[in-house]
């Protein structure tokens, strides 16, 4: 089932978010959009502290990219201000040549960005089904909202499958585990239909085989979509990454495929404790 | 202009005794997101304490019922906290039905005790008059109001700040969670922060009686605004309840002065509005990160 | 399915027993009263919808009704006068019709402000509160001060608004005597029509996705977000039909009971009215009917016989109900079904549904 078009009429923005989806559907085949999402001297000051200094990232499309970094190196921050959800004091963010610095966290959504959150957040009182269901609707005019839902769309139901919690569809949410929460939430991102999804750990806390299946699914999705994935795990990196880019204390520290990286002296410094030279 | 001059001493009483009662809730509701609708009859009954002590002190009455509605108001605020409210920590909003509640229930009890006329407490003859300055006259009565309103804010202050009690109220505030793995026993914090909030509120009620008559709805005129000073000072802060009382008081009474009375409040409340909209969260703000 | 079979039957019933044994059974005097619960039961189902649904915690419906009420007075007032002043102006020695009363001599115009106004006035408070993400308690605390500034105004008004005494003393409603048993009687049904068609409607946008929507808004705002919905747009709109309801109920109320006062309307009015929905059951919009109802019904019983009794008992039975029984009636009632079932050993079949939990909400 395609998504039916965006309000028609009104601001440029939604009228460039309208052609965007219409374009995706069209097979992403944009020409000149090698370069999805585009980080420059990206800052971010808390009360003084700063914990993004002068990020540069590109991103391109159809990559897997991994971002790795120890605690409090700047990732969440990162996926923050992509989505909105944290201004920064000096910087720009362009997604496919639009500049995303100032736009409210909905509109960066519409304009084709999906996020999962470092603990997952479903409603736990809408079914699983309804939490599919809401993430896939959001392009639909208010109006058409007001209509019951009958049945289970096609975009819903192809989450279900890829995320394999077909047979809990009927459930509330709230029922999940913790697992299952994680692969709902990136079941909502995947309902979205995003250019751009952003993974924000999404193998904290699960167990060998849960990790084992979102390794799958995140190479299953990641055939069709630009996905960008926060991860720790130096064993998942290892198993599921290419590109990686390394985090500390702010700034990126390396950037490579996963070989050279794990090769890179920086990387062991950071991850293995601080050398000497530091400690004097 | 001398009446105009009139209105600053009647703005700062007013934002003096809202100060009073919203230093208590906006440390309940900062602390605790609980929102105590009962806090007016705290006022109330701190109130009536200077009305009963009337037969005992005279004249004297308002004096010495401020330290006695500090203990009477602070120990029914504790009662409700250990009775009920503390069941309901994490539901700010049936806080405010439960202890809406709760305020009937008192307000009605006022009633059946001391009648539903109003009655009149004897200021002491000490604050009867008033210093002249340029024109307009600061009268005794509320000059005292201010003077205790200061008294009371130094007081939390210091404790706040310089008593260990206080720095663990704080550490609650900001993070309750973290405060009760540090060893914070929070239930104590609690219910003292509960006695004091209600104190404040009783010392309010007293402060009212010297300047005007005391009734079983007292509480219910103050506590609506006393909120608002909550909103727009920002949760659980000192610093952000002072200004926004001061200045709310301040509002109301010269905005009464210009236009009228019926008026005034509409022009506070919007004026709120407005604020909020450049300072959503109040005043000062308690950074979290967490995803509501 | 079958839930949805049983839903169809209660409402035929509730509405067998309001449209056709009630109007047998009562005498004239108490359907009036029962007409009157109505009026109230219909700002209710905002409520439900709003708070219940949405979370919006609006102490503030106060307003809309009286905003409602008064577009009705107005019309009424000026009808009255035939183009004289209406008399309260008079007695006020207002010397010309005020601008603002103008537009209401036109049943069509206050028909139309019954509605409007208070969705116009929720719309402008929704937009300037929810965009600036102010929600929670301290949106409770605003919509409490807006009806405690709102009273006070009416009554500072005198000679705009007829002050404490309101609008009453209406001789002419749409060519019937207001106060005939006959057109009672009609009001009644009118009263009852109008609730079952709001509450239908009600249903409909709970069930729908936007009512899912808007749940989702409920427990989770700012994850709302990031699905791409703008949540302030969601709760104006829902905050605005609420207010609309209250807007029509406060307009039938004003024929039902021939007044509309600022008594009606303050602080402790629209805390009431939140109160009867959380004794009714908040969850559900039928909990919300039931409440008001049943509350208004014994307020009026038990203050015929003991006034100082109802607030004590109004007070003692909501710290109970918001202690033992946070959903209300209509939870109770599906906690006692669920353990009937579970004791049957039916639970095998029914996917059932887990009674709404009593969220945790975050303050502001
Ligand atoms: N709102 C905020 N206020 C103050 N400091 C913040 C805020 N958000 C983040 N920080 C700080 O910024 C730094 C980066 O935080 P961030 O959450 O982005 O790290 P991270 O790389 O995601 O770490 P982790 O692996 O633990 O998730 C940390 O030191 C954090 O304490
Ligand atoms: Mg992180």
């Amino acid at each position: 089932m395609s998504e039916p078009p965006v309000r028609g009429a009104g601001r440029a923005e939604e009228r460039a978010e309208a052609a965007m989806s219409e374009a995706e559907t069209a097979g992403r085949a944009e020409a000149g959009a090698r370069e999805l999402l585009e980080i420059r001297g990206l800052q971010v000051v808390f009360d003084g502290f700063r914990a993004i200094d002068g990020v540069d990232l590109t991103v391109r499309q159809g990559e897997l990219r991994f971002l790795i970094g120890p605690n409090g190196a700047g990732k969440t921050t990162l996926i923050d201000v992509i989505t909105g959800l944290t201004r920064p004091s000096a910087g720009s963010v362009r997604f496919a040549g639009t500049e995303l610095v100032g736009r409210k966290e909905h509109r960066i959504v519409r304009l084709g960005i999906g996020r999962t959150f470092q603990t997952s957040v479903v409603f736990e009182e809408l079914t699983v089904v309804e939490n599919l269901d809401l993430a896939a609707t959001f392009r639909r005019p208010l109006w058409a909202l007001l209509r019951r839902r009958r049945g289970v769309s096609d975009t819903v139901a192809e989450a279900l499958e890829t995320v394999g919690l077909t047979d809990l569809a009927e459930r509330p949410a709230g029922v999940l585990s913790h697992g299952q929460r994680q692969w709902l939430e990136i079941g909502m991102l995947i309902a979205q239909r995003p250019r751009l999804l952003l993974l924000d750990e999404p193998v904290a806390g699960m167990s060998r085989q849960e990790r084992e299946r979102t390794g799958e699914l995140l190479t299953t999705i990641a055939e069709d979509h630009t996905v960008v994935v926060v991860e720790h795990d130096m064993e998942f990196l290892r198993r599921y990454a290419s590109q990686v880019t390394v985090l500390h204390e702010g700034r990126v520290l390396v950037e490579g495929d996963v070989a050279q990286v794990r090769a890179d002296p920086r990387v062991q410094e950071v991850y293995l404790g601080r050398t000497a030279e530091e400690a004097a | 202009m001398e009446s105009l001059l009139n209105q600053l001493p009647i703005g700062l009483s007013i934002g003096a005794v809202l100060l009073l009662i919203a230093l208590g809730l906006t440390f309940t509701f900062g602390q605790m997101g609980v929102i105590n609708m009962a806090h007016g009859e705290f006022i109330m009954a701190g109130a009536y304490t200077a009305y009963m002590l009337q037969d005992w002190a005279g004249a004297q009455a308002a004096a010495v019922a401020l330290p006695v509605a500090f203990a009477l108001a602070g120990t029914m605020g504790w009662v409700l906290e250990r009775t009920a409210i503390r069941h309901f920590y994490g539901r700010p909003l049936d806080t405010l039905l439960l202890t809406w509640g709760v305020s009937l229930v008192l307000q009605q009890a006022a009633r059946d005790l001391f009648g539903a006329p109003n009655v009149q407490v004897v200021a002491p003859s000490w604050l009867n008059g008033g210093v002249t300055i340029g024109g307009g006259t600061l009268p005794y009565n509320r000059l005292f109001i201010m003077a205790l309103a200061i008294a009371c804010v130094a007081g939390i202050w210091a404790y706040q700040n310089r008593s260990a009690q206080g720095r663990r109220m704080r550490a609650v505030m900001q993070n309750r969670e973290l405060a009760a793995c540090s060893g914070v026993a929070t239930a104590r914090v609690d219910q003292l922060t509960f006695f004091i909030g209600s104190g404040l509120a009783g010392v309010a009620g007293v402060a009212l009686t010297l300047i005007g008559p005391v009734g079983p709805s007292i509480g219910t005129y103050y506590i609506v605004d006393a909120f608002l000073v909550v909103v727009a000072g920002g949760l659980g802060q000192l610093r952000g309840a002072v200004i926004a009382a001061l200045a709310l008081g301040m509002l109301n009474s010269f905005a009464e002065f210009w236009t009228n009375a019926s008026l005034a409040k509409v022009i506070v409340f919007a004026a709120i509005i407005v604020f909020l909209q450049f300072r959503p969260q109040g005043m000062f703000v308690l950074r979290s990160r967490a995803l509501t | 399915m079958s839930e949805r079979v049983r839903g169809y039957a209660l409402f035929a019933t509730v509405a067998l027993l309001l449209l056709v044994v009630a109007p047998l059974a009562l005498p004239a005097f108490r359907l009036d009263e029962l007409a009157k619960y109505l009026c109230l039961a219909i700002a209710a189902l905002g409520i439900g919808l709003a708070w219940g649904q949405g979370g919006m915690l609006t102490l503030g419906q106060g307003v809309f009704f009286g905003l409602g009420g008064y577009a009705m007075g107005m019309y009424l007032k000026l009808h009255d006068a035939g183009g004289d002043l209406p008399d309260f102006m008079v007695w006020s020695g207002v010397e010309r019709l005020p601008a603002l009363w103008q537009p209401f001599g036109n049943p069509v115009v206050a028909l139309a402000a019954v509605v409007l106004v208070p969705v116009a006035v929720a719309v402008l408070l929704g937009a300037l509160v929810f965009r600036r993400r102010v929600r929670g308690a301290y949106f409770a605390i605003l919509s409490q001060a807006l009806a405690a500034a709102f009273v006070i105004l009416l009554v500072g008004q005198q000679g705009l608004t007829g002050g404490t005494n309101g609008l009453t003393n209406f001789y002419d409603f749409f060519g019937r005597d207001p106060e005939a048993e006959s057109t009672q009687r009609t009001m009644y049904f009118v009263v009852a029509g109008v609730l079952g068609v709001l509450y239908l409607l009600a249903r409909q946008l709970v069930g729908s996705r936007f009512g899912r929507l808007l749940v989702a808004v409920r427990d989770g705002e700012d994850r709302v977000r990031f699905l791409g919905y703008d949540p302030a747009l969601v709760k104006t709109v829902t905050f605005a039909i609420s207010a609309g309801m209250a807007g029509l109920a406060g307009a039938l109320f004003v024929p039902v009971v021939g007044i509309i006062s600022p008594s009606l309307l303050g602080v402790v009015p629209s805390l009431e009215l939140v109160v009867a929905v959380a004794v009714g059951g908040r969850y559900a919009l039928a909990g919300a009917i039931l409440g008001a109802v049943v509350m208004n019904y014994a307020k009026t019983s038990f203050s015929e016989e003991w006034a100082g009794g109802w607030l004590y008992l109004q007070g003692a039975l909501f710290i109970l109900v918001m202690t033992l029984a946070p959903k209300g009636a209509v939870g109770l009632y599906q906690q006692a079904r669920d353990a009937l079932a579970r004791r049957r050993g039916a639970s095998a079949a029914a996917v059932e549904k887990p009674g709404v939990a009593v969220k945790e909400e975050v303050p502001a």
